[in-house]
């Protein structure tokens, strides 16, 4: 019989040949593109800035990671980490009860429910997002409103009294940028949290209730070990995605600068593309630690 | 005597569907019981309802006289050894079998030592520090049963324990489990949908079909006085002739029960062309249509096999006739 279809019995007599046609375009454009510009980024942060000229020296030196631990950008970075630490907690606990109902009693309708209602607001620009919550969080907003309508105003403005959390409105303060970056990543954490606990088969709660551990047990004991690699996944979305963003902590908070911020003006128009660079560093390093200490603690143990 | 586990009318409905109907049971201390049925029968429910996983929706279950129809599963003194063995994946082989003892308090080194023993009970020592995932289904399953009788139940629930493994293994680990039942004294509750593993290990079988119970008795009880075409159909396949052909027969008008090995090749008072036939090692497996009635035999391999298409008169000693006097079918 006439061949009707050279090419596909001809990849199918070499799957080798099909593999290398299917992996290489992907491969050249991670490697050179994502790889080469990650790799670009670390050379410039080892290159220093001479201060009278502008012009950068292309010599390694260490001058400008030391630049780094300056009290004005030290403050960056320990700010950056703080924040992005406190979203990822956040983000857990918000998410853990949503992912468990989805994945455990959610089904059918519901669970379409509940798809649309984490994936829904993804589907909306990372501006407008940003932009109603300004308008929410603002001194006239609704969160204010309902404040005053419950009587609790007192309350608010106890709150914004505090220190460093508070502000003159909640659309100027750290708390506000938490919330917005809390919801922003949300979607993130529930997802692969939600992903974890549909692979826990129901015997095994079962299991765990039947050999006498109570309900709270069998949560600390079970269902946490085993959601921990989803949860590890989820926070590495919130934590990086927290980390580099510069345009949520300008729209909402205080004028105090996060990485993704001094990165933006250090690469624009300060024009010290080294030190942008080595701002740039700092977060690869914090996940990199981050999940060498997550591994080292067991937390992927159940893969 | 109190009995280890007592199901009173107890019924468990899921929407419309009846997957327990108003069952009676009683289960003596010591005693190794089958519940058996096809699937969707209503055993493995009647199975998590002593568990304490499903609630009844009617009637009550009680564990030792104690009314445990309202107990949560983990104040009860029962353990489960599960189908799919629900072993801990995120805990090595030792942790999984001390967690009941963990939950409970125990100290790290007693309940070292004593889920060691467990593991040693099963002839799985050495075994501890492996993860699950190291472990075929034989040894998981034996870590199952550590797992729970570690924690010394009163009664060891088993979900189709040896559904999972290979003929060889699964008829090692009957002997093994038969053995151990003796050697703890407990009662063994297990459900099963093979009819030769409830025959083989239980002291008495309860036969289940759409969630009642058909008949409780012991493996020759069920096996050869059948009270319900059903059983006799399921347990070991028998052939159900309907009551008129009885009733001309023996006088009496109900169905009976009729066992292959039971029929033979000679004058008797059933003729039919032989349909089919199939060759199964130690016997040979013959299928008769005595006009429309379908008549399987069971011939031992010393006898001659009569071709398809043969006519041939069946017989059978009048013993093996057993007649369903209180069939209601």
């Amino acid at each position: 019989m006439a061949s009707s279809a050279p090419i596909s019995d001809a990849l199918w007599r070499r799957p080798n040949l099909l593999l290398f046609l299917l992996v290489t375009p992907p491969l050249l454009w991670l490697g050179i593109v994502y790889l080469g510009s990650l790799f670009a980024l670390l050379a410039q942060s080892f290159f220093s800035i001479d201060e009278f000229s502008g012009l950068i020296n292309y010599e390694f030196t260490l001058k400008t990671y030391s630049e780094l631990l300056r009290a004005s950008n030290f403050d960056i970075l320990l700010r950056t980490i703080a924040m992005a630490s406190a979203v990822t907690i956040a983000a857990a606990i918000v998410a853990f009860p949503i992912a468990y109902y989805a994945a455990r009693y959610a089904t059918g309708r519901w669970k379409a429910v509940f798809y649309l209602g984490v994936m829904l607001p993804l589907w909306s620009s990372y501006l407008v997002k940003v932009y109603s919550w300004k308008l929410i969080l603002a001194k006239e907003g609704i969160l204010n409103w309902l404040f005053e309508t419950l009587h609790l105003a007192w309350l608010l403005e106890a709150y914004l009294a505090i220190p460093v959390l508070g502000g003159n409105s909640l659309s100027v303060s750290w708390t506000g940028t938490f919330l917005v970056f809390l919801y922003v990543w949300l979607p993130f954490m529930i997802l692969p949290v939600q992903a974890s606990l549909e692979r826990v088969p129901p015997s095994m709660l079962e299991a765990s209730g039947d050999l006498g551990a109570r309900p709270g047990q069998t949560l600390r004991h079970v269902i946490l070990p085993l959601a921990l690699p989803g949860i590890i996944a989820g926070s590495i979305f919130t934590f990086s995605l927290t980390m580099g963003d510069y345009i949520i902590p300008q729209i909402v908070g205080t004028s105090a600068r996060m990485i993704g911020q001094a990165v933006y003006q250090f690469q624009g128009t300060a024009g010290n593309l080294p030190l942008a660079a080595a701002f740039a560093v700092v977060p690869i390093v914090v996940m990199g630690i981050y999940l060498t200490l997550a591994k080292r603690a067991g937390a992927f143990n159940a893969l | 005597m109190t009995a280890a586990i007592s199901f009173a009318g107890v019924s468990r409905h899921f929407g419309d569907v009846r997957a327990v109907d108003g069952v009676n049971l009683k289960i003596g201390e010591g005693e190794f019981f089958a519940l058996l049925g096809p699937s969707g029968s209503g055993k493995t429910t009647c199975l998590r309802l002593i568990a304490g996983f499903e609630q009844p929706t009617e009637g009550s279950v009680s564990i030792f006289g104690d009314d445990a129809t309202q107990m949560p599963p983990y104040r009860r003194p029962v353990n489960t050894v599960f189908q799919d063995y629900a072993l801990f994946p995120h805990l090595n082989v030792r942790d999984n079998v001390a967690y009941g003892l963990m939950v409970r308090g125990d100290a790290k080194a007693a309940r070292r030592a004593a889920a060691d023993e467990a593991l040693a009970l099963v002839a799985l020592g050495g075994y501890g520090d492996r993860k699950p995932s190291a472990l075929s289904g034989g040894q998981r399953q034996r870590v199952a049963l550590a797992r729970a009788l570690v924690m010394q139940p009163k009664v060891l629930l088993l979900d189709e324990p040896l559904g999972a493994l290979d003929l060889k293994l699964r008829e090692q680990m009957q002997t093994e489990l038969k053995s151990l039942q003796r050697q703890l004294g407990i009662a063994f509750v297990f459900v099963t949908h093979d009819q030769g593993e409830a025959l083989s290990m239980a002291d008495r079988v309860a036969v289940f079909n759409e969630g009642r119970i058909q008949q409780v008795g012991s493996p020759q009880d069920v096996y050869d006085r059948p009270e319900t075409p059903f059983v006799a159909d399921f347990v070991g396949a028998s052939n159900v002739l309907p009551a008129e052909l009885v009733a001309r027969l023996t006088g009496t008008s109900a169905p009976a029960s009729l066992r292959p090995e039971a029929i033979s090749v000679g004058d008797g008072p059933l003729t039919g062309a032989v349909e089919s036939q199939s060759f199964l090692g130690a016997a040979t497996r013959i299928e008769v249509n005595c006009n429309g009635l379908v008549v399987k035999m069971l011939l031992p391999k010393a006898n001659p096999v009569p071709r398809v298409g043969e006519t041939v008169s069946l017989t059978w000693p009048s013993e093996a006739l057993h007649v369903m006097e209180h069939a209601n079918g």
